[in-house]
């Protein structure tokens, strides 16, 4: 049976490398059939944010593999409205991330979901598995 | 080990993709199959292309199953599927497509 596998990501994109190694875990499990959910709180928030920039920092900017998730079947992205909120952030600067639903001919479907801290909370709370980055 | 392809030489790794994805060409596509006997065809190229634009757009190598879907997506039901992408690439459509686009190996690919 499929385990609810549960990332959570915590930290800022660049900086340190676990925004990375989360998103490459995410994908290469995504290969298993698992149910998978993605949560970004605190400075995780900064992962998924428009117009990232890296030239300066000599890093790859590897925001746009965000969008590539829909395609992997990962389609619940989580966001913590009070994470947004501490810092001055609302949804308009995250990118706008979708999945496709096969099941009703292709229709694009929004992949995040807006929940409050508690929210969250029940969510996590669910989960068989839980990967924090 | 580098490749040669009209004279210039270009840095691969040790599994013979290309170093720098930004030097790539067709003709380096071409060599890399040739040196596997693979001969390139319209159908080959279709889904070469099509890993440089989803590489371009997402900054990864699609893994198979995606590739698979949107290959089926994009360029017809008949083309979607394990058999006709291992029938062009018999050495794995991700790993020998992705040789050839000269882009790095996929992420979870063995």
């Amino acid at each position: 049976m499929a385990k609810k596998f549960m990332y959570l990501n915590r930290k800022a994109p660049y900086g340190t490398v676990y925004a990375l190694e989360s998103l490459e875990v995410v994908l290469i499990g995504a290969a298993f059939d698992q149910d998978v959910s993605l949560a970004f709180v605190g400075d995780g928030v900064y992962q998924l944010t428009k117009g990232q920039k890296t030239d300066d920092i000599g890093q790859k900017n590897f925001s746009p593999t965000y969008s590539a998730l829909g395609d992997y079947d990962v389609n619940k992205i989580y966001v913590e409205k009070e994470s947004l909120e501490e810092r001055g952030l609302s949804l308009d600067d995250l990118q706008h991330l979708v999945w496709e639903d096969e099941d009703e001919d292709w229709a694009e479907k929004d992949s995040i979901r807006l929940v409050s801290r508690a929210e969250l909370a029940d969510v996590l709370a669910e989960q068989d598995i839980t990967l924090s980055f | 080990m580098p490749i040669e392809v009209n004279g210039k030489s270009y840095e691969t790794d040790e599994e013979g993709y290309l170093a720098n994805l930004n030097e790539w060409e067709p003709a380096i596509g071409e060599a890399m199959a040739a040196a596997e006997d693979c001969q390139l065809t319209d159908e080959h190229w279709d889904i070469i292309n099509f890993l440089r634009e989803y590489y371009e757009e997402y900054q990864i190598a699609p893994a198979v199953r995606v590739l698979t879907k949107a290959v089926g997506k994009r360029l017809g039901k008949e083309k979607g599927n394990s058999k006709y992408l291992y029938d062009l690439f018999p050495y794995g459509p991700g790993k020998q497509a992705c040789k050839y686009a000269g882009l790095p190996k996929p992420t979870g690919c063995v």
